[in-house]
């Protein structure tokens, strides 16, 4: 099945909110892999680092929220040390749980912190933890 | 009686590693004519040379033979060390031990051995008939013929005027300013290419030593480096008037260097069969958009859809259009692609800034200064969506040119329902230069572009003398390379014209005139045109500058009247004689 790509699916809400929630440019990456070569948990990811912003950038989410991989990254940032464009991944991934968590309405609605408080959100690794094992 | 003196050169061990160097001396001080003969570890370094020079004195030697590598190599190098001896430089010669004994007979040396001995004794043969020469002294005309008046030809114009000298600039269209008058704007800066052109055009047009000819074509070229006669033809008529073709004007001009600018074409879209092959109006190649981007284009600088003039919504580019495809099209890459689409679908994005731009690339090639940093701010600040794969189909389809690709980074294949699709076409040579390239005799690649002499040291030369390349008539090149190159080939203009005269080799042939019957086989006989009768002597002559010694017409010339100077017959039956 071909995936048909208009301006439309390309900047999808969904893909707003990546963004917004991650606060990371999707565009800025250019796909050289080398956060899927370094990450210490792609062998039993289903879908690799690179390729979940790939996804993304070609507005297709769904898979992403569906994916073991964004469960899976445990935030250590071994990718964002090393992304020559950057890029922190593991707040991409955080934002995609993130989206997980508040379609499932079970969780504390982002989009009602002021922006304050968004600014003091805690460490990412810690609240990434946190809503890991508490799903 | 000759008094010949033979130094021969271990090359450290490329020599000496094979050849028994001791017997090699040995034997060859019994020859003829031979008072001195001595070895030494590098004859070309420093004490090397100083040895032979310091031998033609001490032994008075009027001969002298350096065993060791290909004459290509040093021969220069010992015909000048014998010459500050006092020593006529053609009084020199090399026997090639290095290239045609030691080193294609590694294994069986004492046999490579025999080889270099019997080598030199050739050359000994030879040397006993080698005559003292001077070099010949030929006139040099110091004005420059340049066609084609894009940026290629216009700045190496400057850069010969400026240095004080004449320059023809001829032109085929009305106008100067070739392609980069088409273009709407420059990469990196995004520059009005209208601005910096302009003042490139006033500055030849108003410079006392060019004389701009357009609408002209060079229709003969004779002569030879230094020498040329050019014709021109010159079409009075502009393109708008009923008869295209309008009076010829012709022109003459004696030149002494030419530069060749003649630019380039886009590779036809009617040869890309599955990106409509030219039948779909909303599928334009680069230089259509770019018509449109240009602010006194038809659409004054709008990007609209040719079919219906509406707005583009989503936009699609198409990199290696052809290019980069070796099975069906062009091999090569044509260099200047990813960086224009970069800027189109920037200038894209800032007209629609809500539209979808999508490239489909297979390599982004962005190596110049600042080149990477601009793709990826295409990437980066508008949203151009950057596909990895290249386009497969574009067709028709319910008003909109569908584009079918894949995107290899995830493996999923791609629909993108245009509104308009720009192939980002191959760059090929003009459809005259390989006729040109003729008229020239300088050489063209199997896809017609212009050969350089050498493709690393020498890329601005071709291989006839005096004939330079500039621009993308050589290979498709962008406009900083472009103006690199033509500044190159203006400055070899520019080290030939601060000669006095023209300088060349007297090894080449002569013609006998007491022997010479005037049956004139040696004319078709030379590969160089340096052949002709006499006007009126009715005898054959040569063209001291065009003769590159080849000895042809000494092989056909039935009464041995045609003879290379320093390489008679007799020298050779002589050297056989030797040998055998």
């Amino acid at each position: 099945m071909r995936v048909r790509l208009s301006a439309e699916s390309v900047h999808n809400e969904l893909v707003q909110r990546i963004e917004e929630y991650s606060g990371q440019g999707l565009m800025a990456c250019y796909q050289c892999g080398k956060c899927a070569a370094g990450c210490p948990v792609a062998f039993a990811m289903d879908m690799l680092p690179s390729q979940v912003i790939r996804y993304a950038q070609l507005g297709l989410v769904e898979p992403l929220l569906e994916s073991k991989t964004i469960w899976l990254c445990a935030a250590c940032q071994t990718c964002y040390t090393r992304c020559p464009k950057g890029i922190d991944l593991s707040r991409i991934m955080e934002a995609l749980r993130e989206i997980v968590m508040l379609e499932k309405g079970s969780h504390i609605n982002y989009d009602a912190l002021t922006s304050e408080e968004q600014a003091d959100w805690p460490q990412q690794a810690f609240i990434g933890g946190f809503r890991k094992y508490s799903v | 009686m000759k008094r010949i003196g033979i130094f021969v050169c271990h090359c450290g061990n490329n020599i000496a590693g094979t050849l028994d160097i001791d017997r090699v001396v040995e034997a060859i001080r019994e020859f003829p004519e031979v008072v001195y003969a001595i070895d030494y570890k590098y004859m070309c370094s420093d004490p090397g040379q100083q040895l032979i020079r310091e031998h033609i004195l001490e032994d008075q030697l009027d001969a002298v033979i350096v065993a060791a590598c290909s004459p290509s190599m040093h021969e220069t190098t010992f015909r000048r060390t014998a010459e500050a001896a006092g020593i006529n430089p053609y009084q020199t010669e090399i026997a090639n031990i290095r290239e045609q004994a030691s080193w294609v007979h590694q294994k069986q040396q004492e046999a490579a051995t025999n080889k270099a001995i019997e080598t030199i004794r050739t050359i000994v043969a030879k040397a006993h008939y080698n005559q003292s020469l001077m070099p010949f002294y030929l006139p040099l005309v110091k004005r420059s013929l340049v066609i084609g008046g894009g940026i290629a030809g216009m700045q190496a114009a400057l850069d010969i005027a400026d240095a004080g000298y004449p320059v023809v600039l001829v032109e085929k269209a009305d106008r100067l300013g070739g392609r980069m008058a088409e273009l709407s704007g420059l990469y990196l800066d995004s520059d009005a290419a209208a601005d910096p052109l302009g003042q490139k055009i006033k500055a030849v047009t108003h410079h006392p030593n060019i004389q701009v000819i357009t609408q002209a074509a060079i229709t003969e070229v004779g002569g030879y480096v230094g020498n040329f006669t050019v014709q021109i033809e010159q079409r009075t008529a502009s393109p708008a008037d009923q008869d295209p073709a309008g009076e010829l004007v012709p022109y003459s001009f004696d030149i002494g260097a030419i530069v060749v600018a003649t630019g380039y074409d886009l590779y036809d879209k009617k040869n890309l069969g599955e990106y409509g092959g030219g039948r779909y109006p909303d599928v334009i190649d680069g230089l259509q958009l770019e018509e449109m981007l240009r602010p006194d284009g038809p659409t004054g600088g709008r990007i609209v859809r040719p079919s219906d003039g509406k707005v583009p919504k989503e936009m699609v580019w198409v990199q290696c259009a052809g290019s980069r495809d070796p099975e069906l099209h062009k091999p090569y890459c044509s260099k200047v692609c990813c960086m224009y689409v970069a800027k189109q679908s920037m200038a894209y994005k800032q007209q629609v800034p809500d539209g979808q731009a999508t490239v489909f690339y297979i390599d982004i090639r962005s190596q110049g200064k600042d080149y990477e940093e601009y793709v990826q701010r295409a990437m980066e600040e508008h949203d151009v969506l950057y596909i990895r794969g290249k386009a497969s189909k574009v067709f028709q389809e319910n008003g909109h040119v569908t584009v079918w690709g894949v995107d290899t980074l995830t493996g999923l294949p791609l629909e993108v329902e245009a509104d308009l699709v720009v192939l980002a076409t191959a760059i090929v040579p003009r459809a005259d230069a390989q006729e040109l390239g003729q008229r020239l005799r300088v050489g063209t690649d199997e896809h017609g572009f212009l050969s350089e002499a050498h493709p690393k040291l020498r890329p601005v030369e071709s291989l006839t003398a005096g004939v330079f390349l500039a621009g993308a008539a050589h290979f498709p090149k962008d406009i900083p390379e472009t103006v690199a190159q033509a500044s190159g080939a203006a400055s070899k203009v520019l080290s030939l014209f601060s000669q006095r005269q023209m300088v060349q080799e007297p090894t080449i042939a002569f013609v006998d005139p007491e022997l010479c019957s005037g049956c004139g086989l040696c004319i078709p006989a030379c590969p160089y045109d340096a052949r002709s009768m006499h006007e009126w002597q009715h005898i054959a002559v040569v063209n001291t500058a065009l003769c590159q010694g080849c000895g042809a017409c000494a092989m056909v010339c039935p009464n041995k009247a045609c003879r290379v100077r320093n390489l008679t017959q007799g020298q050779i039956l002589s050297m056989m004689e030797a040998y055998l």
